[in-house]
């Protein structure tokens, strides 16, 4: 029978891949594909724990996070797309402008 | 039933955000982003929580994914990316210490004393009622702050993207000064 937990590790697994992304990515899109990942793995663990109480609560707030990726990612998109139109890659590292 | 489907899921989901996640090809990176979304829907229709799922097949699938193919439109897609990393083995490390150590913390207070619901379903009313219940009652303002953050994000994505439209992308008095400039990439 699944349960709980179940859920719970899975949203686990799916942030620390998200994290991972995070850390070991240097492209700006993939960053966001990475943060895209966590915010999904948060809201696997949300609609579980609604369910497991049979409370509304839960999926409020998982709906309230979607609405919040929904509009990072269009300010988001947008200075991507100002930050390729100056630099012409989307690399981190080709940002950096002090040198030490 | 539940059992399979469970594991079905959450195996595919793991191996496509996994691909999303080390794939080289940006287009690979996104396109198994979108059907990891497609089956994390699928997980919530499992829950019960019909409408989250609606919601998150309309609004990720449908919306978000549909607004990153556009704006790859202006990126080079097709080279690779290349990325110079440390080393792979601390990334790892790190990523996965960070996340148990979330998911010990956020889990903390819900085994040390049992949680109690405090807007629990309403009897005999289908999912989708249930949500317009409570979100129209409890979290009518939030609701409504969500709908202006909307607006917001909307105009300044707009406002941000637009900028300078008429003009092509390789030739912005930008990139030709910083060519002039040289040495700064």
């Amino acid at each position: 029978m699944i349960g709980l937990s179940h859920y719970l590790i899975l949203s686990g697994i799916l942030f620390s891949i998200g994290l991972i992304g995070v850390l070991r990515r240097k492209n700006l899109l993939m960053l966001f594909f990475a943060t895209e990942i966590m915010l999904n793995a948060a809201n696997i663990a949300f609609a579980a724990i609604s369910s497991h109480y049979h409370d509304m609560a839960g999926q409020m707030f998982a709906f309230f996070v979607i609405a919040v990726a929904a509009s990072e990612v269009a300010v988001g998109l947008g200075l991507l797309v100002i930050l390729y139109k100056k630099y012409g890659t989307l690399d981190l590292d080709m940002y950096t402008v002090m040198r030490g | 039933m539940i059992t399979i489907a469970f594991y079905f899921f959450a195996v595919l989901i793991t191996l496509l955000f996994l691909v999303t996640v080390m794939s080289k090809n940006v287009l690979y990176a996104m396109t198994s982003l979108a059907a990891g979304m497609v089956l994390i829907s699928g997980l919530f229709f499992i829950l019960g929580a019909d409408f989250l799922g609606v919601v998150q097949l309309i609004v990720y699938v449908g919306a978000v994914m549909a607004l990153y193919s556009f704006a790859m439109m202006f990126f080079d897609v097709n080279k690779d990316v290349k990325e110079k990393n440390g080393s792979a083995a601390t990334v790892f490390l790190l990523g996965g210490a960070i996340a148990l150590m979330l998911v010990l913390v956020f889990s903390a207070p819900m085994i040390g004393q049992g949680a109690a619901s405090l807007y629990p379903q309403v009897a005999g009313a289908t999912n989708p009622q249930a949500v317009g219940l409570v979100l129209f009652t409890k979290y009518l303002v939030p609701f409504e702050v969500a709908a202006v953050m909307l607006l917001v994000a909307m105009i300044a994505g707009i406002i941000l993207a637009g900028k300078k439209m008429d003009l092509s992308l390789s030739t912005t008095e930008e990139e030709i000064l910083d060519e002039t400039q040289g040495g700064d990439k």
